[in-house]
């Protein structure tokens, strides 16, 4: 790949590339609106790069063959689309049990049910308290941009490694679609020796990849140290300010809404008013301790999503509930920068003047 | 003096925990036999179901990983498909291959996967404590079917050997039944055969066991084995049902 070239592609074929380019050899997936692209790109250019595209019969067979493909240490991913990741749950949560990476786009709609396919954030629950059942955590990447879709994604599968856990990437049906220039570059990951990897017990013991545990103490042993790895993974907290050094009012959002509130902001910011934007890029870990501290000189913060309200109570967790107002738009309409700016100024009449 | 019985080197030393007259265990070394016999042991893994088999890897002494409930197949796939040169087998009850994991079982048959498939047909759900399976046979009582399995109720016992000969992508298939020594020997050859398709490179093995569960039959060792050749066999019927020599 042409490291200087920019192309003009969608957000889902940037995610099909950036995993390509960081070593993914295995793509299991079930086709769902608005995420085709992704096993459509990877039909045709996985095997070209010497790996294997699957179309399964099931996003439950999905994840699961993910399952498999990454216990032999092979790069693996699977993409799909709010329902679909329902069904994909118990997988994750076996992956996590098991320690086995893996990379799992959600490349959200609405629901609930079918529900839609318009661009929706409701997911942001399932995807930041683990989603399936158990006490786990999967890392959530939440990219804003096509060129973030491409960088998030080769990352997602270096911290996938780095924790052996499944990451999750949660994007939506706005970000899956829009064409925007790519610069692709080249994967600088170091790989990771995966010395509990299945290769068959060749001049060594035999490996085990499992969840049960049911001996006398096994299992709190076993949670509490998944629990002190999820604790590691604050390390990798990612986030984006803009404006937020002099700000009264900070806003914050993530992914899509965050990229259309970039022109509210700066819509606000010509009219004098002294606003910020916040962004987290990782959902989970949460950045709270920099919310924290942004917090002891900010007064007031506003969340705004797609949904009825979900990342505000990580926001709220952060800041403290009473200095925090929400903006929600369930699934059915995207939100102009228009739209958005006169909700902030709404809200910074009200409560700084 | 010649050695005619030891532990297969694919058998680990320690005691199973099934109960007495399972046979899970016979099933087992069965596997492990095979295992060593083919000289596989260095690159096979293995990939367990969640019933009473789920402690396979504390009985192979080879790589295993644990597949969600009915999703081995699934799993075998993705294994197979980063190992291509490596064995790959599943062993799976009938809960989980004939009720929760038809789609799987049924998918990566259909796709010719090489993969070997050990199917334990008890006519229950061990594991759980006795409740009806899709196998389980009309009129058998179970936790789940206190006054017998009812047709109009709970439909048919489901004929899974049958149902993968069927597929065009499948290589061998076979039901086989380790009630008699002949029966063994069967089985073993059947186990064979399956176990070739997959190293020849043929495609998919399937071998269905019958398999006594005296715990949940409420019967001694004894009877739960005659109870497969008297009852289980008559609706079950051994033999091959499939046999391909060319790839498929
Ligand atoms: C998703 C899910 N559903 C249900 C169970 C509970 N469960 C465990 S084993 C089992 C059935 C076991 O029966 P079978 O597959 O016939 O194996 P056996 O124990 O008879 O050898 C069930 C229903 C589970 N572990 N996971
Ligand atoms: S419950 Fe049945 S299948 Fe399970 S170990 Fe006991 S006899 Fe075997």
């Amino acid at each position: 790949m042409a490291r200087s070239n920019t192309l003009l592609v969608k957000g889902n074929e940037a995610i099909a590339m950036g995993a390509i380019e960081a070593g993914c050899r295995y793509y299991f997936g079930y086709p769902i609106t608005p995420q085709n692209d992704i096993p459509e790109y990877m039909s045709r250019h996985l095997p070209e790069a010497g790996g294997t595209f699957l179309q399964a019969e099931s996003e439950i067979a999905s994840i699961n063959m993910l399952l498999g493909a990454a216990a032999t240490g092979a790069r693996a991913m699977t993409s799909s689309s709010s329902p679909g990741i329902s069904l994909k749950q118990e997988g994750i949560s076996y992956l996590c049990g098991s320690q086995i990476p893996g990379v799992i786009v959600n490349m959200s709609r609405s629901g609930p049910g079918l529900g839609g396919i318009s661009p929706s954030q409701g997911d942001y629950f399932q995807a930041t308290r683990g989603g399936g059942h158990g006490d786990y955590r999967t890392i959530v990447l939440a990219p804003h941009s096509v060129q973030e879709c491409y960088d998030l994604t080769m990352r997602a599968f270096d911290l996938a490694d780095r924790y052996r856990n499944p990451v999750v990437i949660l994007g939506d049906a706005l970000l899956g679609q829009m064409k925007e220039p790519l610069k692709p570059r080249k994967h600088r990951g170091k790989a990771v020796d995966k010395d509990w990897a299945l290769t068959g017990a060749g001049g060594r013991e035999p490996r085990l990849l499992k969840s049960l545990y049911l001996s006398e103490g096994e299992l709190t042993k076993h949670n509490w140290m998944l629990h002190r790895k999820y604790r590691r993974m604050r390390r990798e907290i990612r986030y984006e300010t803009v404006g937020v050094e002099d700000a009264k009012l900070v806003v914050v959002a993530f992914g899509s809404v965050a990229r259309i509130l970039k022109n509210a902001v700066s819509m606000a910011r010509e009219q004098g008013m002294a606003v910020g934007l916040f962004r987290p890029v990782t959902l989970y870990p949460f950045p709270q301790a920099v919310l924290r501290r942004l917090a002891e000189r900010v007064n007031r913060f506003m969340a705004l999503e797609l949904s009825t309200g979900q990342m505000v109570e990580d926001l709220q967790l952060s800041v403290g509930p009473d200095v925090v107002d929400f903006y929600g738009r369930p699934p059915g309409s995207i939100p102009s920068p228009d739209e958005l700016y006169r909700e902030i100024r709404k809200n910074y009449r009200k409560r700084i003047g | 003096m010649k050695q005619v019985f030891k532990r297969p080197k694919s058998l680990a030393d320690v005691p199973f925990h099934f109960c007495p007259g399972c046979h899970h265990g016979i099933i087992h070394r069965l596997v492990a036999e095979c295992i060593d016999r083919f000289g596989l042991r260095e690159r096979t893994i293995g990939v367990a179901s969640v019933g009473c088999s789920v402690f396979l890897y504390d009985y192979f002494a080879v790589d295993v990983l644990e597949a969600p409930h009915g999703r081995a197949a699934a799993v075998a796939t993705g294994v197979k498909r980063a190992r291509p040169d490596d064995f790959i087998f599943t062993y799976q009850g009938d809960g989980d291959l004939a009720a929760i994991g038809t789609a799987e079982i049924i998918h990566a048959a259909n796709r010719g996967e090489r993969i070997t498939v050990v199917f334990v047909n008890n006519a229950v759900f061990g594991m759980t404590g006795g409740q009806m399976a899709p196998t389980t046979l009309l009129g058998q009582q179970t936790t789940t079917t206190p006054f017998g399995r009812d047709e109009s109720l709970s439909g048919y016992p489901i004929r899974m050997a049958e149902i993968m000969a069927q597929l065009t992508g499948t290589c061998y298939v076979a039901r086989c039944a380790v009630d008699t020594p002949k029966n063994l020997m069967r089985a073993k050859k059947s186990l064979q055969k399956a176990f070739e398709a997959q190293v020849e490179n043929r495609g998919f093995g399937f071998v269905e066991f019958l398999s006594a569960c005296p715990t949940n039959w409420k019967m001694t060792p004894q009877q739960a084995t005659a109870h497969v050749t008297e009852v289980m066999v008559p609706y079950y019927p051994l033999g091959v049902f499939k046999e391909d020599e060319n790839p498929n």
